[in-house]
This record gives C-alpha cells, structure tokens and sequence, in this order.
C-alpha cells in the first residue's frame, strides 16, 4: 500500500480499503523506521492524526475533498506551516513557528492532505547534498537498498554503512529521501538551481520544477526570488501532474503568479512521438559528466528517434556562464533576503547587549552556518556601488542572454529538451564532504541551473539504475507554462524504462500491515 | 542643474547675510533643494493590507509583511499607485508607463525587512514642476510667482518609529507606521531662501490636500521635509551642502533654511568650510546642529526588488481592450477626474468674485475657507469684494485668536449671510453689525435679527422719528432751549425709560453746544 502511486492509494481510501488514519499510523511508523535516513526534521504526529481522522470523517459521510484527501504528505522545512515548526534547517529560526501557513501548504490542508512533517534540507536552502543543515545530513534511502548493498563492496565489514551511505543530494533532500522511502505519496520541495532535480535523481524520484510564476511562492523562505519554484517530488509523473493540478494558478499574495487560472490536466498516454522534436543540447555534455550518465542519455535520444520521434541537437551558447551568473545573482538576493534575520522580530537572539549593531552581528554570526555568511558576503560585495554594474547587471544581461538561448532552440520548432541532470550518480557522504559547499553547489548546479535562469518547466525522470547500484535520472525541459505537455512526454519515457523500485527491508516490513517497530536500523 | 540660479536670488537675503566689512566682496548665492515625504492617504498600506491610522495603540496595525516574516510578500496597493499618479500629473510630471521597485539596505530597528521598497531607478513620476507665489518684503500687495522644477516622484515605504529609552538602555520599536506608502518628491535646487523654501512647500501641501492623495499634516508627520542648503559666489560652482532634517513646520522650514545659509556663509567668510553633513533643525534654539553621524557614509546596496513585476500604468492609447479594468490604472481617466488645483481656484476666485489676488492666496490657506466664502457669497446680496472684507479681516482674525479651524467656526456661513444681508439692506450700521458679529461667536444659537432686535440695534428708519430728532437739532441750535425736552424723550424712548434724565440733559447740552 506504501508503495501504491497517489492515483492507487486514493482509489484504495474511496473503496475503503484503507483508511486516512490507518494510512497515517503506517508512515508515521515508518517515519520512526526510518529516522537514521534524517528525513524529517520535524515529525507533526499529532497534527497529521488529528488530520487524518477528520479526513476518516469525510470519507464516512461520502464526500472527500478530492484526490488528495487523507494522502500523507511532507513539506521541506522552508516552507511555513501554522503552528508547526519552520526552521530552514538553520540555528536563526529554530524553535520559529510560523504563525500562517504558505500558499501551498494552505492548498494541500483545504484539499484534505495529511501534513506528516517537514523534511531537511541543506541550511536555508543553500547547498546541493542535504549535508549543510543544522541537523545534520540526509541519507540516501538507496543506500540500504537490496540493489545498492549488492553492488558495493565494502572496504571492511566494520566500517560497512557508515561510510558507504550516500548523500540524496539537494537541497530537498529530505523530501526526496522522504519519498523514495515511501514515508510520504509525495512531498513539496523547493527549486532555485536544480534543489528539487537534483535530489530526486540521486533517489530516483520524479521531481518537477514548474514555470516560474505557476505556483505561488508567498510563505516559501526564499533563497532567491527570481528563481525560486515550490517543487513537487513523487512516485511518478502522473503524481506530479495531480499536485501540480493543486497547487498551481494566480496567488493574490504572490504578485509574481500568473493571472489566469489554471486548468488541472490528466496525463494522456502517448502512443505516437513521431510529432516530437527532441532537442539535444551540446553544451550539457560538459567536462564531468560520468561516462555512465553519458551513455544513458544517449541511450535515451535513441529511444525517442527509435519511437519515430524528431532527435536533433541543439546549441545553448551561453550555458556555460550560467554557473558564474547564478553565484552572482544568487549572492546578491542572499545577501538581501537574509537582512531581515537580526533577532528582532522572530528568530535567534544573541545575549550580546553592548548596543543594537553588536546585538545584530552576534545574532548573525550564532544563527547563520559558514555557506549562509559566505554567500552574505560576497552578495553584499556584488552589490556595493562601485561594483555593481560591473557583476550585478552584467549577470542579468546574461541571464537574459541564456534565456534568450532557449527561446531561440523553442522557436526553431524544439518541444522538449532532453538533458542528464546530475554528473554522475551519489557520492558517498565521507567523499562528498572532501569539497566545500560552494564548489559542490556549482558542479552540482551545472544542468538544472539555467532552467531557473530562464523560469522553464524542468523534471526529473529516474531512468536506470548506475553501476554501483544507484538511481540516475535524466532531465526534461520544456517550454514556458507548457507543463502539460513537459510531463506527457516525461510520462511516456517513464514508461519506456521502467526504472525499478527500490528494495528496503524497512518498507517490506511495514507494508506488510504489521505495525511492529523495530529499534535497530540494520538490514539482513 | 545649475542653470536660472541668479534669477531666483531672494531679495534682501543676501544683503542681510554679508556684513558691511565683506560688501567688496561678491554676494553669496543660497541654493536650497527639498526632499519631501509626503504620506499617502489610503485605507491600507503600500504592500501589505494593514490599516494606516495616526496615533493607533503601538503595534496594532502589523501585518505578517510588516514584520517582515520570513516568506512574506509585497502586493502593491493600487491606491497609492493612483495617489501618485494624481500628484505627478497636479505637479506636471510625465508619469513613467513602466516603473521599478528597487530594494535600499540599512540595518534599523524600524526596518525590519534590513530594506526599504523605493524606487531609485525608475521613479513612477519624474521632470515636473511646481508654481509657488510668496510676497516680498512681508507685503500682502508684492507677490511674486516662481517655478520650482519637479526632479522626480517615487513611491517608497514608511519606517517604522524607534524609541530609544537611554535609562535602561533599550530601544522600543512601533511598527504601525512600518510600510505606509510615502511618495518622496525631490525638488530641485531652485529656491534661495527659507521663505521660497516655505511657500513651495505650502503649494505643495495644498495640492496634496486638495487631491486628497496625501494628508499633509506636518504635525502628524504626513509632510516631511528635509532641506539641502549650500552656497556659492555667483559664476562658481555650487557649494558643499549640508542636509537639514527634523523641520516639522513650515515656519520652522523657512527659520532652519535662513539659519544654514546664514551659518554657511559666516562659516565660509571666517575662513572655515562646509561638512557634506546632515544636520538637524533645533526649533527651540532656532539654529541647526550636526547629527550624530553613526556609521559615515552608508552604501545602500540598491538591487531590484525581485517579488515584484514591473509597475505597468497605461493611457487611453495604450490600453489593451481585453484587460480588466480593474487590474489597470489609465493615465488618462485619472488625468480627466482631477479636481480644480489651488492656482485654478485661486484664478477661478479673481475672476468670479473680483477679489485681489492676494485675498485669493488667503482664501486657499486655510482649509474650507474658499468655501464658506462662496457659500457666504451666495446666500446675500452683497457684493463679493465687500464680502472678503469680513471673511478675512472678521471671520479669519477670530478664528486665528482662538486658533480655530473655519470647520470650528461657531458662526456659520449662513448666519454670516443673514448678518452681511442686514447691513447690505442697510437695517443695521456696520458698527452695529460687528456687535452683532460678536455676539454671534458666543454660539448661543441666536440668528442675528434676533439679536439686532434683542440690543435694539436696528438703524432709526423712521422719517418722522428722525425728521423730529433733527428739528429739535436745528431748534437748539437757533436758541430755542425748550424742545431740549423732547430730545430727552426720544433718549428716554431710546432706552426704554433706563436713562438717568439728568445725565442725558447734560450731555445733550454738552454735544449741542459742540
């Protein structure tokens, strides 16, 4: 049943085959399972029963809110929730409880959704790894699967799991993990360079960036506004296509939402591609890029020119200034955005009491990590006077410039771009952390960022499983506000590859309608 | 911006600055340019839907967005789009059809957010200007009228208020007034002294109000003006300027301004120079002093505010027939409602009524004062020229003695008519009507015939009546003593029987033998 997509389990609720309460004690059971994975910082148990029972209610009477009624849900921990903690993983806003609940986590509680908990993240949101948050890093459920464990050989049997776990990458890698080991149907993320891609690649889960401007943004803790999208993780793209159906549309609180209303879809099953175009752009075959991922991607334009669709390769020129332009960019709306964290209102508050300015610098350096005061920094130099116009306008022009790039390629009659979205597949945490969380982010950035740059549609579909036994997932983009037909096509792939389920012991365990928890996190 | 400078050299300012030992040397020119914040009237604020309320318990009026509340969001307020418009149209601005917020950074107390929502690259109005008239030499008679170039208007949040506590050393914060819109209009340096200063600024005031886009209460901080005051020999360049700040009247805007300037040129003739500082106007010293300067020169770190789509305003030419009317503000329909400004009522005033000119001024000054004048106007037979006589002298001297508004007056425009039409009949002396008037302030509900009657006030009508008061005039006057009696009567009449027959006998003798 935990392993049903959110389709599957709402048919189950309506049929009463189970029941919202019944379905809320089995994944707050395999929350507690599953807590070594540091999915959840928050787990609002309390909350989601009472939920759920409600739910159970409507049920009874007949009259769900609708499909999402009684399905269990998780929320990145950057997105306010009304009486449940809203930390952004950070010192500054631990213990901060937000006293309104973001646009769309307001959506999900009126469509009847169990709100389990909020999900880790890399420390307000800024980092590629889940590894940068105050409480700690996130572990990749696929390094307790079946196929993983199979496939690396342990250095020795001492140091097994310790240091062979994976990171789920990030920055929602919490939500990913959360989804990948079926603690949730679905969670929400957020995407500002690649944050809800990235993740569900490493744990071969659909993540979808929306348009920007789709989905509200009003209560999601920004990290950069002009870039920022609340992403969607799930089980499938069908999924994806029903939460983005309650989510999206005009925000009165979120001026950036588009105007018009949006009209929920159903996902057609493509039979015929032969009318796709395909663009394949040859700036993301960039220095890096593992020569599995390589062969996977290739394998996938094959597959569509094979379907009778149009393959042809495309050029991105200014792609490769992404990475300079986003760190720039990002750096400056950092700087900006975490103004407000001087521990006045809300938030950490230094004891320092020699005078105001003091009090602010002490609150400041307590409450941000090292990539949070970093990025302050080099944001508030980007922006001085005397060089802004040198960096800050300069890197909007070519964000404009590299927008520009795909209008261009989608005007020359390219539907969808197809892209890997990661390097390579999950390091292990004791690797990844050798790097600093600057240049990890710019590596790791490298193919989803310029979607955000240009606001397009982008998702990841988790393909095949590497060599070492771990998901690797290829991106779609698609054009400006045509998700529609972004996840048809994303839909169809998925089809095509049938990228297998993850094996773990915890889930068999629990799905099994035996709610007997077990201590021990260790696998046979 | 330099240019028409010596032509808007204030009479007598520079005379009076430069001591008679300096007069070989050249005169000094003031330059005087005006920042002003003027609060826009409007039910909530510029982002956010809190109400906007003077003098609310601290606090009280807070929005998520106002606190700054990690996840909040600007929504912009139409209101105060279209209050801006207004003013940048009364102030013969071109409004800009696309305009930008832009994010200024500085860590306060009563800034929550560490910025301020302004408008620093593309203001919403810009290039206006604004006709003043002040009187020279303190002569209602002498006015002159001078044009003060309009810079540019842009829409920008309020602060919060900080109250610093020095005795237990802690700072309280109020943010009701955090994010209220404010439009900042800069004028340029085009004004010489305080009393140019002061007289734009009254102009100002009074479109605001009469727009209704702006209170405009100096008092209530609705209008705040800082001055930036230099001074320079002519066919030098200008000066260093210092800015004033914490002016919360008009006379004390005009007294800081001609304190600065005077201060700069003795300054500069002793030999010292002028500090680039902000300093502040003391109004019980009447002298500015520098402000404590906290942290030198601030690098405000100006970036696109990101959460918000560029303001898109349109005009009868550019407005899209399938957009909603009300998701767009036309130009030209709020163009079309704006109401009479003060000049065109000034002019309006003249022509209509064939007041002075200067009565015109006066009549504007105060508010509601035009339109009891009118309405007096209209409800007697006299003529309106004799009207603005006991508007202003009468009506307006009472009221400045018992500093009432013309709303406060206890003499409505209707009984004024009432009493204006007695002695325009001519049934009352005009000295009889000022008793009137007088007796009217009380407020006691009296119509003023009631009162005429009550003090037998009326003018003697009857011929008969008068034709015996003279013939016993003329009588005495040729010696014949014996109808001295008759005049005693009609006193006695007079006076219902009250007089002292032997007092009157006196002084009749006494003034007919004058």
């Amino acid at each position: 049943m935990l392993r049903a997509s959110l389709r599957q389990v709402s048919a189950a609720l309506k049929e009463g085959r189970v029941t919202p309460t019944e379905l809320c004690q089995r994944c707050l059971a395999l929350i507690k399972s599953t807590k070594f994975l540091n999915a959840y910082i928050t787990v609002a148990e309390e909350t989601a029963l009472k939920q759920a029972e409600e739910s159970e209610e409507r049920y009874k009477r007949g009259q769900p809110l609708g499909i999402l009624d009684g399905i269990p849900i998780a929320v990145k921990d950057n997105f306010n929730t009304a009486g449940i903690e809203t930390t952004c993983a950070s010192n500054m806003l631990k213990g901060y409880i937000s006293p309104y609940n973001a646009t769309v986590v307001q959506k999900l509680l009126d469509q009847g959704a169990v709100l389990l908990g909020k999900t880790n993240l890399d420390e307000f949101a800024m980092g590629s790894g889940s590894t940068d948050g105050v409480f700690g890093p996130v572990r990749n459920p696929w390094s307790y699967s079946k196929q993983y464990k199979e496939k690396s050989v342990p250095k020795s049997h001492s140091e097994d799991e310790e240091s062979n776990w994976v990171i789920t990458g990030g920055s929602s890698g919490g939500s990913a993990a959360a989804v990948s080991s079926f603690t949730c149907f679905a969670a929400l993320g957020s995407d500002t360079g690649g944050s809800t891609r990235n993740p569900a690649a490493h744990c071969g889960v659909v993540g979808l960036k929306p348009t920007y401007g789709l989905i509200s943004r009003h209560g999601l803790i920004p990290l950069v506004n002009s870039m920022d999208v609340p992403g969607i993780l799930t089980r499938c793209v069908d999924d994806a296509a029903v939460l983005l159906g309650s989510l999206a549309g005009h925000d009165p609180k979120d001026s950036t939402t588009i105007q018009d209303d949006f009209k929920p879809f159903e996902l057609p099953n493509l039979t015929d591609v032969s009318k796709l175009s395909i663009g394949i752009p040859k700036e993301y075959h960039v220095p890096g890029l593992s020569s599995e991922i390589l062969a996977l991607w290739s394998k996938a334009a094959e597959l569509f020119k094979n379907a009778g669709a149009k393959v042809v390769e495309v050029s991105l020129p200014h792609t490769r200034y992404s990475i300079v332009c986003y760190h720039v960019l990002c750096t400056a709306e950092v700087a900006s955005n975490m103004a407000r964290f001087d521990g006045l209102e809300y938030g950490h508050r230094s004891d320092m009491k020699d005078s105001t300015e003091s009090m602010y610098a002490a609150t400041r350096r307590e409450g941000f990590n090292d990539v949070v005061r970093g990025r302050i920094l080099s944001g508030n130099y980007f922006l001085l006077k005397q060089n802004y116009e040198k960096y800050f306008v300069k890197a909007q022009k070519v964000r404009r410039l590299i927008a520009n790039d795909f209008v261009k390629v989608f005007r020359s009659g390219v539907d969808i771009l197809l892209t890997p979205t990661t390097l390579s597949d999950a390091a292990p945490y004791t690797q990844f952390i050798q790097e600093d969380n600057r240049t990890r982010s710019a590596q790791d950035d490298i193919l989803t960022q310029a979607a955000n740059m240009a606001g397009l549609p982008a998702i990841n579909v988790p393909t095949a499983l590497s060599e070492r036994g771990l998901p690797v997932g290829l991106q779609f983009i698609g054009r400006s506000f045509q998700e529609k037909q972004l996840l048809t096509v994303a839909k169809w792939f998925e089809k095509q590859v049938q990228f297998p389920v993850i094996q773990l012991e915890e889930v068999k365990r629990h799905d099994s309608g035996v709610f007997q928890h077990q201590k021990s996190a260790s696998f046979s | 911006s330099s240019g028409g400078v010596s032509a808007h050299v204030c009479r007598g300012s520079t005379a009076r600055a430069a001591p008679a030992s300096m007069s070989v040397l050249a005169p000094w020119i003031p330059v005087v340019g005006l920042e002003i914040h003027a609060q826009i009237s409007s039910n909530s604020k510029l982002f956010s839907g809190s109400q906007v309320q003077f003098a609310a318990p601290p606090n009280s009026l807070v929005s998520f967005f106002d606190a700054s509340l990690p996840g909040t969001l600007p929504v912009l307020n139409r209101r105060c789009v279209e209050a801006a418009v207004m003013t940048g149209l009364a102030l013969n601005c071109s409004i800009n059809k696309k305009s930008l917020f832009d994010r200024k950074h500085y860590f306060y107390a009563d800034l929550p957010a560490g910025y301020q929502i302004t408008q620093q690259r593309v203001p919403i109005a810009v290039n206006g200007s604004l006709s003043y008239s002040l009187c020279i030499d303190n002569k209602m008679s002498q006015m002159v009228t001078k044009t003060v170039r309009i810079k540019q208007i842009q829409l920008e949040q309020d602060s919060g208020k900080s109250l610093h506590d020095d005795t237990r050393s802690q700072t309280l914060v109020d943010l009701n007034r955090a994010g209220v819109g404010l439009m900042e209009v800069v004028m340029e340096p085009d004004m010489c002294c305080g009393e140019e200063a002061a007289a734009a600024v009254r102009e100002l005031q009074l479109i605001l109000q009469t727009l209704g886009s702006s209170q405009a209460v100096m008092a209530e901080g609705q209008l705040r003006v800082d001055a930036n005051v230099s001074v320079h020999h002519p066919g030098e360049p200008y000066g260093v300027r210092t800015e004033v700040k914490n002016i919360n009247s008009i006379r004390f805007l005009a007294k800081a301004v001609d304190y600065e300037i005077q201060r700069q040129i003795e300054e500069l003739e002793n030999g010292g120079t002028i500090l680039n500082e902000t300093r502040a106007f003391d109004s019980k010293l009447g002298c500015t002093v520098p402000m404590r300067d906290k942290e030198g020169k601030q690098d405000y770190r100006f970036m696109p505010e990101p959460n918000l789509p560029p303001l898109i305003l349109y005009d009868a030419k550019s407005l899209p027939a399938n957009m909603n009317h009300q998701q767009v503000i036309n130009i030209d329909w709020i163009h079309e409602r704006l109401p009479d400004l003060p000049s065109v009522k000034r002019e309006k005033l003249v022509e209509q009524y064939g007041i002075l000119p200067e009565h015109s001024f006066t009549l504007l000054n105060e508010d509601g004062l035009a339109e009891f004048f009118e309405s007096v106007v209209k409800q007697t037979q006299m003529k309106p020229k004799k009207v603005i006589g006991w508007i202003l002298n009468d009506l307006l001297s009472y009221l400045k003695q018992h500093s009432l508004t013309v709303k406060e007056s206890p003499v409505s425009s209707s009984l004024l008519a009432d009493l204006l039409n007695l002695l325009e009949k001519k049934e009352i002396s005009s000295t009889a009507a000022k008793r009137v008037l007088a007796e009217l302030w009380k407020g006691e509900g009296k119509t003023p015939l009631e009162i005429v009657k009550e003090q037998k006030l009326e003018l003697l009508q009857d011929q008969k009546e008068l034709e015996q008061i003279c013939q016993a005039v003329m009588a005495i006057k040729t010696g014949n003593r014996k109808v001295l009696n008759k005049l005693i009567g009609l006193v006695q009449r007079k006076t219902q029987g009250r007089s002292n027959p032997v007092l009157v006998k006196q002084l009749l003798e006494k003034k007919l033998s004058e």
